[in-house]
């Protein structure tokens, strides 16, 4: 079976005042349907650009793909007309923002905001589609959702809101849904039933999920494949657990490590984090022929500063894109 | 060790209006009846979701909030009715790091002014042994010499913390509560403030007053930790004790809810789940706070509030069936 989404030496050029700087950087990717893939990395590495793309929402006049294809569904989406697209945005791919209190409007209900994203799709009368709405509000576990469809966003709590974004995102069945830093503004427990529902969403329906993250926790508990990304390339790609066990990327490495996570065998004593010095390269050095990460990282060789280091594939299929990936 | 700070039956609450300009007056607790104590040189945790009250709390302590009942002893004094030059005194010993290095930070002001203020409004040192101290202090926290002319917005997101963190030391404070202080940074930069945070703890003595709502920085802070659930501490206990056996069920779903990358502890733990909502703050129902989302609760929940018991060995708990 082909996969849902392939992407393949994906390049994508933002123009900026220093010049035009690849913001994504020869990606490629598979994804089957049903599956969920995470992206992992600080801000500023390309996540939300990857995704963007995707829904062909890269901003206009600054930023264009410049080499490389994405093929959802067997249809090139670089090649897409803006009408195509329309069509397919909202109906085979829809997407969740992070913050689940300025993506929705504030002058309308929820439930009005979910009818509306049916009715562009969908050819059906306003009372079908609000009945739609309650139906999704419902699916998405608010409670009373017949009483809590007239409440404005200001109304509800951040879980909620998300809720609702999810509930909107899910109106016409999407095949792959984009989660942007779903859960980042809310707590755990709110974000432990966020990650709930989206799986039993994703079991009933089959849909294939992005999930775009800075937390390999999250990572962990939802994807079963991963792309660790830094300044627009591709740091390590493959299964979860594989990369988890045995990460072949000390970008990697250093992700994992330097957060302090709840293990089952605390100790009393607590070492210090591992730290990742310095910053992500701004913009203007994307795309230079060097492996980008070589500033911060620990195992640097007069090989890395010369020349971009190549995909090396291990067990598994893991992918990590370093000179040393072999003695990591 | 003695307790630095200890805080006794605190209540902070705001007037809230229901029902448009001419609705009952009515009054939110957001922390209600609240005791904890801080140990010199050590860290304590406060711990909750949002609108737990725990940054309430803290502002409180440094007296950026008015209290409406209770007692905060720093140093075996009652810092609550000091007003005017002793208040001034007590501000030099209790500083603060906030959560957002991009809006609590002056933008019109050079990182050195920015770091001296508090030298400035509270202490009467010449202005050159100032300079010095300032000096001093940008090379504790990893900064370099040349930066100290240059504006806020020339700096990243960590190195911006890095300046909140020298201002909250130039009065020499013997208490820093840091609010929130990693969680608006990238995770490899929050690392490295953490790794700061406890080198300057160990180079000065500091005690200090963590507020965070992410456990994983928490079990790695703290000596200490107090959970808050809806202005109440529900439990309060040593660090060790808290995490291997946590005893209130809001602090066990609290814990079983944060994602790990330990695939040992994914299979063992089963995940907690607290369906619904917390309670509209400002109708509490009867009883237990937490008792319509807890997965334990009995009819005696719904009745009688639990209070906040010790069990002896200093691990404290309110809930009926801990």
């Amino acid at each position: 079976m082909a996969p849902l989404l392939t992407v393949e030496n994906l390049r994508i050029e933002l123009t900026t005042r220093d010049g035009v700087a690849p913001v994504i950087d020869d990606l490629s990717l598979n994804l089957n349907a049903g599956e969920t893939l995470s992206f992992v990395g600080e801000s500023g590495c390309g996540k939300s650009m990857t995704a963007l793309a995707l829904m062909g929402l890269l901003p206009e006049k600054v930023g264009r793909v410049a080499a490389g294809k994405i093929i959802f569904d067997g249809e090139d989406l670089t090649q897409a007309s803006p009408q195509r697209l329309r069509e397919i945005r909202g109906n085979d791919i829809s997407m969740i923002f992070q913050e689940p209190m300025t993506s929705l409007n504030p002058v309308f209900s929820v439930g009005e905001q979910i009818a509306e994203a049916i009715r562009a799709h969908q050819n059906l009368s306003r009372k079908a589609a609000w009945d739609k709405a309650v139906e999704l509000l419902d699916a998405v576990r608010i409670p009373n959702p017949k009483g809590r469809a007239v409440d404005y966003p200001f109304q509800m709590s951040g879980g909620q809101r998300q809720r609702a974004m999810i509930a909107m995102a899910l109106a016409c069945e999407p095949k792959l849904l984009i989660a942007d830093e779903p859960t980042t503004a809310l707590d755990v427990t709110v974000q432990a039933q966020i990650f709930d529902l989206l799986t039993d969403l994703q079991k009933q329906s089959g849909a294939a999920i992005i999930l775009i993250t800075h937390d390999m926790g999250a990572v962990a508990e939802m994807a079963r494949d991963v792309i660790v990304m830094y300044a627009g390339r591709k740091a390590e790609y493959g299964p979860v657990d594989a990369i988890i066990e045995h990460p072949r990327h000390p970008y990697t490495q250093g992700l994992i490590s330097c957060v302090p996570h709840i293990v089952s065998d605390m100790s009393e004593e607590r070492p210090d984090l591992v730290e990742v010095p310095g910053i992500v390269p701004s913009l203007k050095d994307f795309g230079r022929d060097e492996c980008l990460f070589a500033s911060r990282c620990a195992h640097r060789t007069e090989q890395c500063l010369a020349e971009r280091p190549p995909e090396k594939p291990f067990a598994g299929g893991q992918l990590a894109d370093c000179w040393h990936a072999e003695e990591l | 060790m003695t307790d630095l700070l200890n805080v006794e039956n605190l209540t902070v609450r705001f007037e809230v209006k229901r029902g448009g300009a001419f609705g009952k007056k009515a009054h939110l607790y957001a922390v209600d009846d609240v005791s904890f104590t801080v140990k010199a040189g050590e860290t304590l945790a406060i711990v909750g979701e949002s609108g737990s009250g725990k940054t309430t709390a803290a502002l409180a302590v440094a007296r950026l909030q008015a209290a409406y009942a209770g007692r905060i002893e720093l140093d075996g004094e009652d810092i609550l009715p000091m007003e005017g030059e002793a208040l001034r005194q007590v501000r030099q010993k209790v500083q603060f790091i906030f959560q957002d290095p991009y809006s609590s930070l002056n933008p019109r002001k050079r990182a050195e002014a920015i770091v001296q203020e508090p030298l400035d409004s509270l202490s009467d040192k010449p202005a050159a042994e100032k300079a010095e101290i300032v000096k001093g202090l940008f090379e504790a926290v990893g900064l370099r010499p040349e930066q100290m002319r240059l504006f806020p917005h020339q700096f990243s997101g960590g190195q911006r913390q890095r300046i909140g963190i020298a201002r909250a030391l130039a009065t020499q404070p013997e208490l820093i509560i840091c609010d929130e202080p990693v969680s608006a940074l990238d995770v490899a930069v929050q690392a490295q403030i953490l790794n700061l945070l406890r080198k300057l703890q160990k180079d000065f003595g500091l005690t200090y007053l963590f507020i965070s709502h992410d456990l994983g920085v928490v079990q790695h802070m703290s000596d200490s930790i107090a959970v808050m659930y809806m202005g109440k501490v529900v439990e309060h206990a040593r660090r060790m004790d808290l995490f291997s056996n946590p005893r209130h069920p809001y602090t066990q779903a609290l814990l079983s809810a944060v994602p790990t990358v330990d695939r040992a502890k994914r299979a063992a733990q089963k995940r907690i789940l607290i369906p619904g909502d917390p309670p509209d703050p400002v109708n509490l129902p009867k009883g237990c706070r937490f008792a319509n989302r807890c997965p334990v609760a009995q009819d005696k929940c719904r009745q009688d509030e639990p209070a906040l018991l010790d069990d002896g060995k200093g691990h404290r708990v309110a809930c009926h069936f801990s």
